[in-house]
Protein backbone atom coordinates (compact mmCIF):
# COMPACT_ATOMS: atom_id res chain seq x y z
CA UNK A 1 0.00 0.00 0.00
CA UNK A 2 1.29 3.45 -0.85
CA UNK A 3 -0.29 6.57 0.51
CA UNK A 4 -0.32 10.16 -0.67
CA UNK A 5 -0.43 12.66 2.19
CA UNK A 6 -1.34 16.29 1.60
CA UNK A 7 -0.43 19.00 4.13
CA UNK A 8 -1.82 22.52 3.75
CA UNK A 9 -0.65 24.22 6.96
CA UNK A 10 2.58 26.01 7.80
CA UNK A 11 4.88 23.85 9.97
CA UNK A 12 5.45 26.90 12.18
CA UNK A 13 1.77 27.43 12.97
CA UNK A 14 0.59 23.90 13.67
CA UNK A 15 2.00 20.43 14.36
CA UNK A 16 0.25 18.98 11.31
CA UNK A 17 3.39 18.57 9.23
CA UNK A 18 5.27 16.95 12.11
CA UNK A 19 2.42 14.50 12.74
CA UNK A 20 2.24 13.64 9.07
CA UNK A 21 5.97 12.95 8.77
CA UNK A 22 5.79 10.82 11.91
CA UNK A 23 2.97 8.68 10.57
CA UNK A 24 3.97 8.44 6.92
CA UNK A 25 5.40 5.03 6.01
CA UNK A 26 8.37 4.22 3.84
CA UNK A 27 7.62 4.71 0.16
CA UNK A 28 4.74 7.10 0.71
CA UNK A 29 4.58 10.63 -0.62
CA UNK A 30 3.93 13.90 1.21
CA UNK A 31 2.65 16.66 -1.06
CA UNK A 32 2.90 20.14 0.43
CA UNK A 33 0.16 22.52 -0.71
CA UNK A 34 -1.08 26.02 0.23
CA UNK A 35 0.70 27.26 3.41
CA UNK A 36 2.21 23.78 3.77
CA UNK A 37 4.81 24.67 1.13
CA UNK A 38 6.85 26.66 3.66
CA UNK A 39 8.04 23.34 5.13
CA UNK A 40 10.02 22.73 1.94
CA UNK A 41 12.27 25.78 2.24
CA UNK A 42 15.88 25.55 3.37
CA UNK A 43 17.37 26.60 6.67
CA UNK A 44 14.54 25.91 9.11
CA UNK A 45 13.45 23.19 11.52
CA UNK A 46 11.05 21.57 9.06
CA UNK A 47 13.91 21.16 6.58
CA UNK A 48 15.67 18.90 9.07
CA UNK A 49 12.56 16.74 9.38
CA UNK A 50 12.52 16.32 5.62
CA UNK A 51 16.21 15.46 5.54
CA UNK A 52 15.78 12.83 8.25
CA UNK A 53 12.85 11.18 6.48
CA UNK A 54 14.81 10.03 3.44
CA UNK A 55 12.52 7.08 2.75
CA UNK A 56 9.55 9.38 2.11
CA UNK A 57 9.04 11.31 -1.13
CA UNK A 58 8.41 15.02 -0.69
CA UNK A 59 6.65 17.10 -3.33
CA UNK A 60 5.53 20.71 -3.48
CA UNK A 61 2.68 22.16 -5.49
CA UNK A 62 4.50 24.64 -7.75
CA UNK A 63 1.72 27.23 -8.10
CA UNK A 64 1.49 27.56 -4.30
CA UNK A 65 5.27 27.92 -3.96
CA UNK A 66 5.37 30.54 -6.73
CA UNK A 67 2.53 32.52 -5.17
CA UNK A 68 4.48 32.74 -1.92
CA UNK A 69 7.75 33.74 -3.58
CA UNK A 70 9.67 30.72 -2.23
CA UNK A 71 10.29 28.66 -5.35
CA UNK A 72 13.94 29.72 -5.33
CA UNK A 73 14.42 28.61 -1.72
CA UNK A 74 13.19 25.03 -1.89
CA UNK A 75 15.37 22.40 -0.22
CA UNK A 76 17.21 19.83 -2.32
CA UNK A 77 15.36 16.68 -3.24
CA UNK A 78 11.94 18.32 -3.23
CA UNK A 79 10.01 17.61 -6.39
CA UNK A 80 7.85 20.41 -7.77
CA UNK A 81 4.57 19.36 -9.38
CA UNK A 82 1.79 21.31 -11.09
CA UNK A 83 -1.95 20.64 -10.82
CA UNK A 84 -1.72 17.84 -13.40
CA UNK A 85 1.15 16.35 -11.40
CA UNK A 86 -1.09 16.47 -8.31
CA UNK A 87 -3.68 14.41 -10.18
CA UNK A 88 -1.00 11.96 -11.30
CA UNK A 89 0.12 11.49 -7.69
CA UNK A 90 -3.44 10.75 -6.62
CA UNK A 91 -3.72 8.12 -9.36
CA UNK A 92 -0.32 6.56 -8.61
CA UNK A 93 -1.01 6.00 -4.91
CA UNK A 94 -3.47 3.54 -3.39
CA UNK A 95 -5.03 6.10 -1.08
CA UNK A 96 -4.95 9.77 -0.15
CA UNK A 97 -4.79 11.22 3.34
CA UNK A 98 -5.54 14.94 3.52
CA UNK A 99 -4.14 16.40 6.75
CA UNK A 100 -6.58 19.25 7.34
CA UNK B 1 -4.21 64.04 19.41
CA UNK B 2 -2.94 61.31 17.15
CA UNK B 3 -2.91 57.88 18.70
CA UNK B 4 -0.26 55.27 18.17
CA UNK B 5 -1.71 52.36 16.19
CA UNK B 6 0.14 49.08 15.77
CA UNK B 7 -1.02 46.43 13.33
CA UNK B 8 0.50 43.02 14.03
CA UNK B 9 0.70 40.62 11.09
CA UNK B 10 1.14 37.00 12.12
CA UNK B 11 -0.11 34.91 9.20
CA UNK B 12 1.30 34.04 5.78
CA UNK B 13 -0.46 35.38 2.66
CA UNK B 14 -2.99 33.52 0.43
CA UNK B 15 -3.72 30.52 2.69
CA UNK B 16 -6.17 32.67 4.65
CA UNK B 17 -7.67 36.12 4.13
CA UNK B 18 -5.98 37.67 7.19
CA UNK B 19 -2.95 39.19 5.44
CA UNK B 20 -4.99 40.91 2.74
CA UNK B 21 -7.61 42.14 5.21
CA UNK B 22 -4.93 43.55 7.50
CA UNK B 23 -3.45 45.47 4.59
CA UNK B 24 -6.86 46.90 3.70
CA UNK B 25 -7.43 48.02 7.28
CA UNK B 26 -3.98 49.62 7.48
CA UNK B 27 -4.61 51.63 4.32
CA UNK B 28 -8.03 52.77 5.55
CA UNK B 29 -6.61 53.63 8.97
CA UNK B 30 -3.74 55.57 7.42
CA UNK B 31 -6.26 58.00 5.92
CA UNK B 32 -7.21 59.14 9.44
CA UNK B 33 -3.87 60.76 10.18
CA UNK B 34 -2.81 58.54 13.06
CA UNK B 35 0.67 57.37 14.03
CA UNK B 36 0.68 53.95 12.35
CA UNK B 37 3.20 51.13 12.71
CA UNK B 38 3.22 47.61 11.32
CA UNK B 39 4.86 44.56 12.82
CA UNK B 40 5.51 41.29 11.06
CA UNK B 41 6.07 38.35 13.37
CA UNK B 42 5.87 34.56 13.04
CA UNK B 43 4.63 33.46 9.63
CA UNK B 44 3.62 37.07 9.03
CA UNK B 45 7.14 37.71 7.75
CA UNK B 46 6.24 35.64 4.68
CA UNK B 47 3.85 38.41 3.59
CA UNK B 48 6.84 40.46 2.46
CA UNK B 49 8.76 37.86 0.43
CA UNK B 50 9.97 39.00 -2.97
CA UNK B 51 8.96 37.40 -6.28
CA UNK B 52 5.43 36.42 -5.32
CA UNK B 53 3.59 35.27 -8.43
CA UNK B 54 -0.03 34.21 -8.01
CA UNK B 55 -0.90 33.67 -11.69
CA UNK B 56 -1.36 29.93 -11.26
CA UNK B 57 -3.51 30.00 -8.10
CA UNK B 58 -6.11 32.47 -9.33
CA UNK B 59 -5.73 34.93 -6.46
CA UNK B 60 -4.75 38.58 -6.52
CA UNK B 61 -1.06 39.19 -5.82
CA UNK B 62 -1.30 41.96 -3.24
CA UNK B 63 2.41 42.01 -2.36
CA UNK B 64 3.14 45.12 -4.52
CA UNK B 65 0.75 47.10 -2.30
CA UNK B 66 3.23 46.99 0.60
CA UNK B 67 5.57 49.24 -1.37
CA UNK B 68 2.82 51.90 -1.40
CA UNK B 69 2.68 52.10 2.40
CA UNK B 70 5.30 54.86 2.42
CA UNK B 71 3.01 57.06 0.29
CA UNK B 72 0.33 56.63 2.95
CA UNK B 73 2.81 57.86 5.55
CA UNK B 74 3.16 54.41 7.05
CA UNK B 75 6.90 54.55 7.59
CA UNK B 76 7.52 52.18 10.48
CA UNK B 77 7.57 48.50 9.53
CA UNK B 78 9.00 46.29 12.26
CA UNK B 79 10.30 42.82 11.37
CA UNK B 80 11.05 40.44 14.20
CA UNK B 81 14.57 39.08 13.77
CA UNK B 82 13.90 35.76 15.49
CA UNK B 83 10.95 35.03 13.22
CA UNK B 84 13.09 35.51 10.12
CA UNK B 85 15.86 33.31 11.48
CA UNK B 86 13.52 30.49 12.49
CA UNK B 87 12.35 30.37 8.88
CA UNK B 88 15.79 30.46 7.29
CA UNK B 89 15.16 33.95 5.91
CA UNK B 90 17.14 37.19 5.87
CA UNK B 91 16.12 40.75 5.01
CA UNK B 92 17.40 40.08 1.47
CA UNK B 93 14.51 37.68 0.97
CA UNK B 94 12.02 40.47 1.71
CA UNK B 95 10.90 43.49 -0.26
CA UNK B 96 12.84 46.69 0.30
CA UNK B 97 10.27 49.19 1.60
CA UNK B 98 11.03 52.92 1.61
CA UNK B 99 9.37 56.25 2.31
CA UNK B 100 10.22 59.82 1.30
CA UNK B 101 10.91 62.33 4.06
CA UNK B 102 9.14 65.61 3.32
CA UNK B 103 11.28 67.43 5.90
CA UNK B 104 14.55 66.39 4.26
CA UNK B 105 13.87 67.28 0.63
CA UNK B 106 12.04 63.98 0.03
CA UNK B 107 15.07 61.89 0.90
CA UNK B 108 14.33 58.19 0.53
CA UNK B 109 14.53 56.29 3.80
CA UNK B 110 14.13 52.66 4.81
CA UNK B 111 10.78 51.76 6.32
CA UNK B 112 11.85 48.36 7.57
CA UNK B 113 13.28 48.13 11.07
CA UNK B 114 14.76 44.78 11.99
CA UNK B 115 14.21 44.33 15.73
CA UNK B 116 14.70 41.60 18.29
CA UNK B 117 11.73 40.12 20.14
CA UNK B 118 12.72 42.09 23.25
CA UNK B 119 12.95 45.36 21.29
CA UNK B 120 9.57 44.70 19.66
CA UNK B 121 8.07 44.13 23.12
CA UNK B 122 9.16 47.67 24.03
CA UNK B 123 7.63 49.07 20.83
CA UNK B 124 4.33 47.31 21.59
CA UNK B 125 4.42 48.75 25.08
CA UNK B 126 4.35 52.29 23.66
CA UNK B 127 1.18 51.78 21.58
CA UNK B 128 -2.31 53.08 22.33
CA UNK B 129 -4.11 50.62 20.07
CA UNK B 130 -2.91 47.19 18.89
CA UNK B 131 -4.76 45.26 16.22
CA UNK B 132 -3.65 41.69 15.52
CA UNK B 133 -4.25 39.79 12.29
Amino acid sequence: MTMLHTVNESPFETKTFESCVGLAKKGSTILLIEDGVYAATTGNSAADMIKNASDINFCVLGPDAQARGIEGKLAEGIKVVDYEGFVDLVVEHDSVQAWL
Amino acid sequence: MAKKFMYINRKPPYGTIYALEALEVVLIGAAFDQDVSLAFIGDGVYQLTKAQNTDAIGQKNFSPVYSALGDYEVTKVYIEKESLEERGLTLDDLQHLVWEDEDEDWAEKDSIRLVSRAELADVLDEQNVILSF
